[in-house]
């Protein structure tokens, strides 16, 4: 039998929950709404209805940009798998002690200075005309592969940065423990600093590719039909915006589950430690 | 879980207030030619003519890039247009519209835009279009030493990888006219097409033939005119004008008395008369 304490402190609790709760409606309520009348009122809204979201125009250029949009989906999988490594290499190239390692680090250095430092677009842009310009035999020419190169090279610079951030923070004393057991330093990194380094940067690195997921659409310069061109394409034919819109409804398919695993990553269990 | 469905909700939300289905506005309400008094027309800017096209601007259309010379094909079409219209050379003033902008929705900057534009039943739905001043066939452009360059049907360009710029009506024309066995590339100008093309990541350019022509006069020599082709069907430019426009009507019948004269015929032969010569490939 709780007391009377207890059960009016619980009631209090109660109504305190309900306050908050009828508070956040009402105030959602006058945010979004306030935000949908201005939209909605707005002397302009009907043409842009009729040009950004028109439904008949939807529904006729989903099917292709849907289509479309499987190549960037390849795309993105295939450059985050190449991510990870080269990322991982460039790392740990760039924490080797090594003196012998030396002009390796500074290609690292100089590497993650120039590719993190050219705007994405760019990139894409001077590795897909710049290298088969120069007509190397074996080298490839198509843009696919190209363009996923440059996408790979930009982001890698990144995520060995993410890499390099994590082992530094395991503490010195893991490596140290390792090696007084027995390790030897490769297998200290490979056994007890990288397991602990690569869980801690997890969500920060899936927040790269999350990145990465959008950037694809960058490929389209060089001639490929993905979904933002083939988007553009049925835009300039039909002069109105909607597949355009289309589009971005599939990048949001794939960039917001990232996003939540990234969530569920840095969530509470992870908060501290 | 619960964020998750949060941004379903508004997701759907916004979805509910934008997926709305259209009502088609009503098309093609153009004023009457009567309303087109010379020199008083209701323009942007009191008193001047206000002129759009992109930037560069890219000859036989336009000249060094400047539209305000009078030189090329679309400059000299657009003063000869304004002059019809009652605005001396010195009354007419350019703006650069980029392509997109050009159809994007809410108010114009400019009285007309002439940038190559193709006429279409659903282009028009969006904004307006003058009567046509320029019937344009497509071409094929191929380097010289390839095997494109030797093709001398259509068919035979099937298997050819082909390249061709955004926003322009060749990419249609290439899919149902050449029927490739795979889909053109898209590029975002005429610049990137040709760098491809010199790469050896296309084989062949579709694009309009006076682009064509100059293409392969200056900007590629290594380059040749394989050939043009949907003379049958002959894509129309016209001028784009902000949907229902008071200048469409005064624009048409501008560009109309132009043709009954004879000046636009001359225009055209002064700026695109090598474009009868390209052979024609069915």
């Amino acid at each position: 039998m709780p007391s009377d304490r207890r059960l009016e402190r619980e009631a209090a609790k109660r109504r305190r929950h309900r306050r908050g709760q009828a508070i956040a409606a009402l105030s959602s309520l006058i945010v979004l709404g306030g935000l949908a009348t201005l939209i909605l009122t707005s002397p302009g809204w009907p043409e842009v209805r009729e040009t950004f979201f028109n439904w008949d125009v939807f529904k006729d250029s989903f099917p292709d940009v849907a289509k479309a949009f499987w190549l960037d989906v390849k795309i993105f999988i295939v450059a985050e798998l190449a991510i990870l490594v080269v990322g991982l290499v460039v790392a740990l190239v760039r924490i080797a002690r090594s003196p012998a390692m030396f002009p390796l680090r500074l290609l690292s250095v100089v590497y993650v200075d120039v590719f993190r430092g050219i705007p994405t677009i760019l990139l894409v842009f001077l590795i897909g005309f710049g290298v088969p310009a120069l007509r190397l035999e074996g080298v490839p020419s198509d843009p696919i592969v190209l363009g996923g190169i440059a996408l790979a090279l930009s982001y890698s610079a990144y995520v060995a940065e993410v890499y390099r951030a994590g082992i530094n923070s395991v503490h010195r004393g893991q490596r140290d423990a390792a090696l007084a057991v027995g390790l030897t330093e490769t297998q200290a990194l490979r056994h007890v600093i990288l397991p602990q380094a690569v869980r801690r940067v997890a969500p920060p690195l899936l927040n790269d590719f999350v990145a990465l997921q959008k950037d694809v659409a960058l490929i389209s310069i060089l001639g490929p039909l993905e979904a933002f061109r083939e988007a553009q394409i049925i835009e300039a034919q039909l002069f109105n915006f909607t597949p355009l819109v289309a589009a971005a409804l599939l990048y949001l398919a794939v960039t917001i589950p990232t996003a939540r695993i990234v969530d569920r990553l840095g969530g509470p269990e992870g908060a501290v430690r | 879980m619960k964020r998750l469905s949060l941004t379903l909700l508004l997701l759907a939300a916004l979805c509910v207030v934008g997926c709305g289905s259209s009502d088609d506005s009503s098309s093609s309400a153009s004023a009457g030619a009567a309303s087109c008094k010379k020199g008083q027309l209701a323009t942007e800017k009191q008193g001047v003519l206000t002129v759009a096209t992109d930037k560069p601007a890219y000859p036989p259309y336009f000249e060094d890039d400047d539209p305000t010379n009078g030189e090329g094909f679309e400059s000299a079409v657009a003063y000869a247009i304004a002059k019809q219209l009652g605005y001396p050379p010195a009354k007419v003033e350019w703006t650069v519209e980029g392509f997109n902008a050009s159809f994007a929705p809410g108010p114009k900057d400019f009285d007309f835009d002439v940038n190559q534009i193709t006429i279409t039943p659903p282009r028009e739905k969006a904004v307006d279009f003058s009567a046509p001043y320029y019937k344009a066939n497509q071409a094929v452009v191929a380097l010289k030493d390839s095997d494109a360059a030797k093709a001398t049907s259509l068919s035979d360009l099937k298997d050819a990888k082909l390249g061709v710029q955004i926003g322009t009506s060749s990419l249609e024309e290439a899919e149902n006219e050449i029927e490739p066995s795979s889909r053109p590339e898209v590029f975002n100008t005429s610049n990137d097409v040709v760098q491809a093309l010199k790469n050896g990541q296309i084989e062949a350019i579709v694009v309009d033939l006076p682009t064509a022509l100059y293409l392969t006069a200056v900007q590629v020599p290594e380059a040749t005119v394989v050939g043009q082709f949907g003379a049958g069907s002959g894509e129309a430019w016209g001028a784009l004008l902000e949907k229902d426009s008071q200048l469409t009507g005064c624009v048409s019948a501008a560009i109309e008395e132009l043709e009954n004269s004879g000046e636009l015929e001359k225009i055209t032969q002064r700026w695109m008369s090598q474009a009868a010569g390209a052979p024609e490939l069915h």
